[in-house]
C-alpha cells in the first residue's frame, strides 16, 4: 500500500509541476496587465478554456504513463521477488528468482539467486556429512553388536538410571537359565531393552560397585572397574565385573563424566560349589591332619624319650598311633575321591585401599543408622584384599547391632596394621559388650533395617580368611570389634602411568552411542504427559474359550510384545498357553485351534498371570478392543491378587479417532488399511504382534491430529462414539 | 613343690601323650575334656599353666581363655594355647585374648616342655 500510496503522491506533484508554472505565469501577466487588456485576454481564453483543460488532461495521462512505465518494473518487481524467496526459502528449495525488469532488478535478481546457490551447496553438503557420520555409527552399532554376539560372555549395557540399552544373547541365555516359574514363559522376559537391571541384580550391590569404580576414576585408576558376587532370587551365585562407559569430555575437565556402565556377567554358581568343595578337601587335609599328626608325633616322642614306660602303657601308645594312622589315611583316600575335580575359582576379592572402605562404611552407617561416626587413627597407606561390599556390610551390621542393643551414641573407626594383617577396629566408649554377644551375632544373618543379606558375619570374616574379636581398653574407657583382614601389596602402583591414563586414545570408540543419553523419568509410575513416541508398551492379546467372562470362559493363551523406542522388540515377547480347568467349547476350537490336549500340563492362569504381570509393568497397556481383554483379567483381580493399574490404550478406539468415518475398525481391517501383512492371527502372540504394528503406524497419524501424549490419546479413546456405546 | 598343669583337650589321643608327658616331667596334671568342663577344673585346680585347645565342642579355647582371664583369682595362671589352624590372624586372636603363648599342631613335644618350662621359670 505504501508504494500506492507513494504513487499517487508522484502523481500529484506531476500534476502540479505540469500545471503550476502556466497558472503561476497566467496569474503573474493577470495581475500586471491593465483592465482593457484583462478583457481582452479573458475574451480571447475564456471560450479557448476548454482545449487548455483538454491539453493540460493529456499531458498529465502522458505523464502518469511515463511515471508508471518506471515505477512498475523497479517497485512492484520487488514484491513478487519476495514472494520467490519466501518460496525458495521454504517450501520448494529449487525454485530460482526469474531474470526479468529493468537491468538494474535483474542484477539484485541475479545476485539472490548465486546466494541461493551457494546456501544449496552448503547444505548439501551438511547432508551429506551427515548421512556419512550416521553410516559410520550404524557400522560401528553392527561392529559392536557382532562382537558382542561372539562372546561367550553375557554383557549387560545400562544407563546410570539401570535402565537395559544393550545385552547380547549369551546374557539372555544366562538369565532365561536362572529363571524358574512365571519367567520362564516369557524367556527370561526380565531382561529386555528399557527394563530395570534391578529386577535382576541387587540395586546395592550396583551402586556399590559405581560408587567404587567414581572412587578409582578420581584417583585417576587406568583400571577402574569392579567385580561383586550375587546371588538371585533364585540362589544362582553370579560374577559381574563393572566397566563404566565414560562420555568423551573436553581436555580441561578432570573429573571423567560416567554415563552408563557394561556388565559382564558369569554365573558360577556350579563353579563355586565345586570350590567350596575345594576349600572343604583342602581344609580337611590340612586342617584334619594337623591335629592326627600331633597326636602321632607326640605319641611317638614320647615313646622314644621313655625306653622305661610300662608295657600296658606303651600298647595304648601304640594304639593310637595306629588309630590315628589308619583315621587319616581313610581321611585322605575319602577326600581324594570326593573332590577329584574341582574347577579354581574364588570369592573375587578385590585389593582395596583401607581408607576408602572405611570412608564408604561411614557414609553408609551415618546415611542408614543417624549413627555418628568419627575417624581415629587411619593409616591411609593400608591396602587390603577383601570383598569390599560384604565388608562394608559387616562393619555397618555392627554398627546397627551396637546401636540397637546397647545404645552408644558415636563410633569410631581405626585401621592400622601389623605385619600381613590389617586392622579394622570399631570402637566405642560406654557399655562394654560381653563376648558372648559377639560370637551370637557373627552367626545370625546380617540384616541391617530392611535390607537383609544371607550371609553371616561369620560367612564375611570366614570368607576373607580373617578373624575378629572383642577386647576392651581399660585404660582408653573403651571397647572396640576387632576386624583382621589379610594386606594386599599396593596394587594400584603403575596405575598412575601416564601412557595408560584414561585420556589416552587407547581405550576403542563406544561411547558414541546415543543410548546413554537416554535418561528416563519412568521410575514407579507412567507419566501420561509424556509423548507416546518416548514411553514403553506391552501389546497383548488372548484367546478365551468363549466370549463371556462372567459366564465362566476363562483364558486360554496370552501373548505380548513390547514396543521401545518406537520399535516392535519380537525378541522380548510373552507366549503362554493356559490351563483354564473347563471344558473347551467346540465353536471356539474352530477359531483358535487350540485343544484340550494342547492345554494338559501348562500352567494355570494365577501363575501365568502374575508372570504376565511382571513381564508388563511400568508400561502401557496395548490392545485391540482392550475393553475385553481387561474384563478378563480385572474379573480375575480380586481371586489372584494382581492387579493391572497402568493406563490401557485400545487400538479400535485409537482407529476410531483417525477415521471415523471408515465403516470397521476390526484388527484386519485396520491392518488392511494400513498396509500390514497380517500372518499368525487368532494365536494370541500373532495378534499382539499385529496389533502392535498396527498402534505404531497409528503414533504418527495420532501426532498429525494434535494428540501427542498418552494423556491426550486415552482422553481422545474416551470420547469417540465407539467408547460411548461399547462402555 | 611342682607346679600343676591343666590339659583341656577333647581327643583322648593327645590328652594321653600331653598327660604322661607332664607327670614325667614331674608336674601335677589334671585334665578337662570340653570347654566347660575346663573352667570348672580351673577354679578347683588352681593350675600354673594351662594347656589348651581350641576346637572343643561347647565352649572354644578362645571363650575358655576370655573368661580365664576374666577370672582375677587365675589371673597368674599361664595359657599356652594349642591349635590345628596355623592361621596368623588366629595366632593374633589368641594373644590378643590373653593366651601367653601359641602352638600349632603338630609340634615337638621337647620344644613344648622347654616353652612350659620357660613360661614357669
Amino acid at each position: 500500500m505504501k508504494a500506492r500510496f507513494r504513487f499517487a503522491l508522484a502523481v500529484g506533484v506531476l500534476g502540479l509541476l505540469m500545471t503550476g508554472p502556466f497558472l503561476l505565469a497566467a496569474l503573474l501577466l493577470y495581475a500586471e496587465a491593465r483592465d482593457v487588456e484583462r478583457a481582452v485576454f479573458a475574451g480571447f481564453l475564456v471560450p479557448r478554456l476548454p482545449l487548455v483543460v483538454v491539453v493540460a488532461v493529456m499531458g498529465l495521462i502522458a505523464g502518469m504513463v511515463a511515471l508508471r512505465g518506471l515505477f512498475r518494473p523497479y517497485v512492484q518487481g520487488l514484491p513478487r521477488m519476495a514472494e520467490t524467496l519466501r518460496l525458495m526459502l521454504g517450501a520448494n528449495r529449487n525454485f530460482r528468482v526469474a531474470l526479468e525488469g529493468p537491468p538494474e532488478v535483474r542484477d539484485l535478481a541475479r545476485a539472490t539467486n548465486d546466494l541461493a546457490q551457494q546456501r544449496d551447496e552448503l547444505l548439501l553438503d551438511v547432508e551429506t556429512r551427515i548421512r556419512q557420520a550416521k553410516a559410520t555409527v550404524e557400522e560401528e552399532k553392527n561392529r559392536l553388536a557382532a562382537l558382542m554376539s561372539e562372546l561367550a560372555l553375557g554383557v549387560v549395557v545400562c544407563n546410570l538410571d539401570g535402565r537395559i540399552l544393550l545385552y547380547n544373547s549369551r546374557a539372555r541365555l544366562q538369565f532365561k537359565a536362572l529363571a524358574q516359574g512365571p519367567t520362564s514363559m516369557s524367556g527370561g522376559a526380565l531382561i529386555g531393552l528399557g527394563r530395570s537391571i534391578f529386577s535382576i541384580l541387587e540395586r546395592g550391590q550396583i551402586t556399590h560397585a559405581l560408587e567404587n569404580i567414581q572412587q578409582r576414576l578420581r584417583r585417576g585408576s587406568a583400571e577402574p572397574t569392579a567385580n561383586f558376587i550375587t546371588s538371585t532370587r533364585t540362589g544362582q551365585l553370579l560374577r559381574a565385573q563393572m566397566a563404566p562407559v565414560i562420555a568423551p569430555t573436553a581436555e580441561a575437565e578432570r573429573e571423567p563424566q560416567v554415563t552408563g556402565y557394561v556388565l559382564t556377567i558369569e554365573n558360577i554358581t556350579r563353579s563355586f560349589e565345586r570350590e567350596a568343595e575345594r576349600d572343604q578337601a583342602l581344609q580337611s587335609l590340612t586342617d584334619g591332619s594337623r591335629a592326627a599328626l600331633a597326636n602321632i608325633r607326640a605319641a611317638v616322642e614320647t615313646l622314644i624319650d621313655s625306653p622305661e614306660m610300662e608295657a600296658d602303657y606303651r600298647e595304648r601308645f601304640m594304639r593310637v598311633i595306629a588309630d590315628e594312622t589308619s583315621a587319616m589315611s581313610g581321611r585322605l583316600e575319602a577326600t581324594m575321591s570326593r573332590f577329584a575335580d574341582a574347577l579354581k575359582t574364588r570369592w573375587p576379592l578385590e585389593d582395596v585401599l583401607g581408607i576408602d572402605i572405611l570412608a564408604a562404611a561411614a557414609r553408609r552407617i551415618e546415611d542408614r543408622l543417624q549413627l555418628p561416626i568419627k575417624n581415629e587413627d587411619q593409616d591411609a597407606t593400608l591396602w587390603m584384599r577383601v570383598d569390599s561390599f560384604a565388608l562394608i556390610q559387616a562393619i555397618t551390621f555392627l554398627a546397627s547391632r551396637l546401636r540397637d542393643d546397647y545404645a552408644i551414641r558415636e563410633l569410631r573407626l581405626r585401621l592400622c596394621a601389623e605385619g600381613n594383617m590389617v586392622f579394622v577396629d570399631l570402637i566405642w566408649s560406654g557399655t562394654p559388650v560381653s563376648s558372648e554377644t559377639l560370637y551370637a551375632w557373627e552367626l545370625e544373618p546380617m540384616n541391617v533395617g530392611a535390607e537383609t543379606s544371607p550371609l553371616t558375619l561369620r560367612d564375611v570374616i570366614e570368607r576373607h580368611g580373617g578373624e575378629i574379636w572383642y577386647q576392651r581398653d581399660k585404660a582408653a574407657h573403651n571397647a572396640f570389634f576387632r576386624i583382621v583382614l589379610p594386606a594386599a601389596v599396593m596394587p594400584d602402583a603403575q596405575a598412575m602411568d601416564p601412557a595408560q591414563h584414561l585420556h589416552s586414545d587407547s581405550r576403542p570408540e563406544y561411547y558414541d552411542f546415543d543410548l546413554f543419553a537416554a535418561r528416563d523419568a519412568e521410575g514407579s509410575g507412567i507419566d501420561p504427559d509424556r509423548r507416546l513416541t518416548d514411553l514403553v508398551y506391552s501389546v497383548f492379546d488372548t484367546e478365551t474359550t468363549g466370549l463371556e467372562p462372567s459366564n465362566g470362559d476363562e483364558i486360554i493363551q496370552m501373548g505380548a510384545v513390547r514396543i521401545v523406542n518406537n520399535r516392535l522388540l519380537r525378541q522380548e515377547i510373552f507366549d503362554q498357553l493356559v490351563d483354564p480347568v473347563i471344558p473347551l467349547k467346540p465353536e471356539g476350537m474352530l477359531i483358535h485351534g487350540i485343544t484340550e490336549a494342547m492345554l494338559n500340563g501348562q500352567p494355570r492362569l494365577d501363575v501365568v498371570l502374575s508372570a504376565f504381570h511382571e513381564f508388563c509393568a511400568e508400561t502401557v497397556l496395548v490392545a485391540h478392543n482392550a475393553a475385553f481383554d481387561m474384563r478378563f483379567l480385572q474379573l480375575k483381580e480380586d481371586s489372584l491378587g494382581v492387579r493391572f493399574t497402568q493406563p490401557v490404550l485400545d487400538t479400535l478406539l485409537l482407529s476410531a479417532v483417525i477415521h471415523p468415518n471408515q465403516e470397521s475398525h476390526s484388527l484386519e481391517s485396520i491392518a488392511e488399511r494400513f498396509g500390514i501383512n497380517v500372518i499368525g492371527r487368532h494365536t494370541a502372540l500373532g495378534d499382539a504382534y499385529v496389533t502392535g504394528e498396527v498402534f505404531l503406524k497409528m503414533i504418527p497419524l495420532l501426532a498429525d491430529m494434535g494428540i501427542l501424549t498418552l494423556r491426550q490419546a486415552l482422553d481422545a479413546a474416551q470420547e469417540t462414539w465407539f467408547a460411548r456405546v461399547k462402555y | 613343690m611342682s607346679h600343676r598343669i591343666l590339659i583341656v583337650d577333647d581327643e583322648p589321643n593327645i590328652v594321653i601323650s600331653l598327660e604322661y608327658l607332664m607327670k614325667k616331667e614331674g608336674f601335677q596334671v589334671a585334665v578337662a575334656t570340653n570347654g566347660e568342663a575346663a573352667l570348672q577344673r580351673a577354679t578347683e585346680f588352681a593350675p600354673d599353666l594351662i594347656l589348651l585347645d581350641i576346637m572343643m565342642p561347647k565352649k572354644s579355647g578362645f571363650e575358655v581363655c576370655q573368661a580365664l582371664r576374666a577370672n582375677p583369682a587365675l589371673a597368674a595362671a599361664k595359657i599356652i594355647m594349642l591349635t590345628a589352624k596355623g592361621r596368623e590372624t588366629e595366632i593374633a586372636k589368641g594373644l590378643a585374648l590373653g593366651a601367653d603363648a601359641y602352638i600349632t599342631k603338630p609340634f615337638s613335644t621337647k620344644d613344648l616342655v622347654l616353652r612350659i618350662k620357660s613360661l614357669l621359670a
